[in-house]
């Protein structure tokens, strides 16, 4: 084995173990993806009604609207909007002694469970949902409301740069998440205030360049637009390709920042941590 | 040159409060008690490679939270701690990989996967070659006798054979320093024996230094050549078995079974204490310093008509349990 190869072993094999243990819950996919579609649909219906009613102007054309509430759908499992259900378990039942005991960096550990929480859930979604908007809703004669194709070739590239991007910053703040368990047990408080503002502040909510003018100032200088509004904004053509480079870099920034505050956190938490039951 | 340094290790614990009931727990919202808990209050000892050494102690006495400071997980307040002449807390990565830990209340295998699938986690997470895998996997399988779980996932296996599964997975990495935290707790007898067994061979023929805690005696007896107590974070005694015996009491009991019809006897000799009575069996406790064993039986034997006796030494438990009273709290 070469160095690079046996440095990053543990944290692939960690990866690779948890993705293919959540590939497992293909059933609860299934279910999500038609609670998703209705939810869909009626944002939709939403949005449609309301570009009607007025004449002032949007801010984003309402086909863009319309492909970012699929992207939204779609993605929707990469949001960290969780925690992960091993660590809290062992931070409860005191089985993270355990994990301290491995040779490896629990910080980067901990990334690469974040990582297979992220992906094998939204693969499970992001292809059949996407199947579905982009060619299915046509087909049943709802074409204004599918989701369509990147503008340009460009765009699609951009936009496959800051999805990525997204995926490293939502596993650093989904690692926040579960660091956070050290100091909350039941981890219900943070977790759930955390996934309402991780969902408004993404933009999965409501795209973000629709909300009121005074807030746009603070909600750029957020890292959650990172996740949802800039990359989906690069894909339906509302952030042009030649200006990716600014997205990319905010979210690499806030990432690199999540990553050091998440070290810092971690650290303090097994310093502190006392393991229940003796 | 000994493997293992502690030098007056402490550690304080500080544990919120909360008065009972709803008032209590509003109260707690705005204003929180803390009490102090000292796990470790000046723990010093050291071990020497290829020792078994057995870490006794009542529930809460600092068993669990040496074992923690000595694995790197916990990080002491004050005192110095020393395995193979590192820190543990401060180059945790490299000590964790040169020992095995195995908390006997909890698994370090994945629940969901086939054993098997768990050794081949750690593998990689140790980053143990395929070779030297592949060698102390069966090694293990053999000793441990687990060629039939492998494929089994954890969560449908007995507490036994999870317990004999753990215990491999914790050395696939042959570490020379073996942590085992209540191993055998919530065993049956037949599983006691076998993990007993293996950490013995483990420890002769293998070198493999075993700190060892447990509230269940017969593990002491059958495997401890030493025995650290540890009351209220402090260290009560430190010894081989024996020293331990001599230092809390020289006592010896004498066990006779009365014949029929001597069953209201008493037995008032100035030299005993009856211990208990059950039926027709009297348990006396005597120091043989004031009265000869041979000169006590002479003397029973002819005021009473007896079926059968023995003498023998107090058993592990009521030494520990004395050990334990006197402690200072």
């Amino acid at each position: 084995m070469d160095g690079f190869t046996s440095t990053i072993l543990p944290y692939r094999a960690i990866l690779s173990a948890r993705f293919r243990m959540l590939l497992q819950y293909r059933a609860a996919a299934v279910a999500g993806l038609w609670t998703q579609i209705f939810f869909g649909l009626v944002l939709i219906m939403v949005y449609e009604a309301f570009y009607r009613s007025g004449d002032a102007p949007k801010p984003m054309a309402l086909a863009q609207v319309v492909s970012y509430v699929w992207l939204g759908q779609a993605l929707f499992a990469m949001l960290p909007w969780n925690v992960d259900g091993e660590v809290a378990g062992m931070i409860r039942t005191g089985a993270v002694a355990y994990e301290l005991c491995r040779p490896v960096d629990l910080y980067w550990l901990w990334y690469a469970r974040a990582v297979a929480q992220r992906v094998a859930p939204t693969i499970l979604r992001a292809v059949p949902m996407t199947v579905l908007a982009m060619l299915l809703l046509p087909r049943i004669g709802l074409g204004e409301w599918r989701l369509v194709p990147p503008p340009t070739l460009a765009s699609g590239v951009a936009f496959g740069g800051a999805l990525l991007c997204a995926l490293l910053l939502g596993c650093a703040i989904t690692v926040l998440l579960n660091v956070s368990l050290f100091w909350t047990i039941a981890g219900e408080g943070i977790v759930v205030m955390g996934a309402a503002a991780v969902s408004f502040l993404s933009g999965m909510i409501v795209p973000l360049p629709l909300l009121p003018d005074w807030s746009q100032l603070v909600l750029r200088w957020l890292p959650f637009a990172g996740l949802v509004d800039l990359p989906f904004r690069v894909y339906t053509g509302h952030i042009a390709p030649a200006d990716v480079s600014g997205v990319l870099l905010r979210q690499v920034m806030w990432t690199l920042v999540l990553i050091g505050i998440g070290r810092w956190l971690l650290a303090r938490g097994m310093r502190r941590v006392v393991i229940q039951g003796g | 040159m000994p493997q293992i340094v502690v030098e007056n290790l402490a550690k304080t614990f500080h544990v919120a409060e909360r008065s009972a009931g709803l008032w209590g727990a509003v109260r707690g919202l705005a204003h929180r008690r803390y009490r102090e808990v000292r796990a470790l209050d000046g723990v010093s000892f050291t071990i020497e490679p290829g020792e078994l050494v057995g870490y006794i102690g009542p529930n809460g006495a600092g068993k669990s939270t040496t074992v923690k400071a000595l694995a790197g997980i916990l990080v002491p307040d004050g005192g110095r701690c020393e395995v193979r002449g590192r820190v543990p807390w401060k180059d945790r990565i490299t000590h964790v990989g040169e020992i095995g830990v195995v908390f006997g209340q909890r698994t370090q295998l994945w629940w969901d996967l086939p054993v098997v699938e768990s050794f081949e986690l750690l593998r990689d997470i140790y980053r143990v070659s395929t070779s030297e895998y592949e060698s102390a996997r069966d090694e293990l399988i053999d000793l441990l006798d687990l060629k039939m779980l492998l494929d089994v996932p954890v969560r449908q296996l007995s507490l036994g054979q999870r317990m004999r599964c753990d215990l491999a997975a914790a050395l696939l990495h042959r570490p020379p320093i073996l942590f085992l935290d209540e191993p055998t707790i919530g065993l049956d007898a037949v599983s006691k024996l076998a993990v007993r067994d293996f950490i013995r061979r483990l420890n002769r023929e293998r070198g493999v230094t075993v700190i060892l805690t447990t509230h269940d005696m017969d593990d002491i007896e059958a495997l401890c050549t030493r025995v650290i107590v540890i009351g209220s974070g402090k260290i009560l005694s430190d010894g081989t078995l024996a020293e331990l015996r001599a230092r809390v009491t020289r006592e010896r009991w004498l066990t006779i079974d009365l014949a029929d019809g001597e069953s209201d006897g008493a037995i008032d000799d100035p030299d005993v204490t009856v211990i208990r009575r059950e039926g027709q069996r009297v348990c006396l406790a005597f120091d043989p310093q004031r009265v000869a064993p041979a000169e006590l039986i002479r003397r029973v034997t002819s005021r009473h008509a007896i079926h059968d006796l023995f003498v023998e030494n107090p058993p592990i438990e009521a030494i520990v349990a004395r050990l334990y009273s006197d402690a200072p709290r």
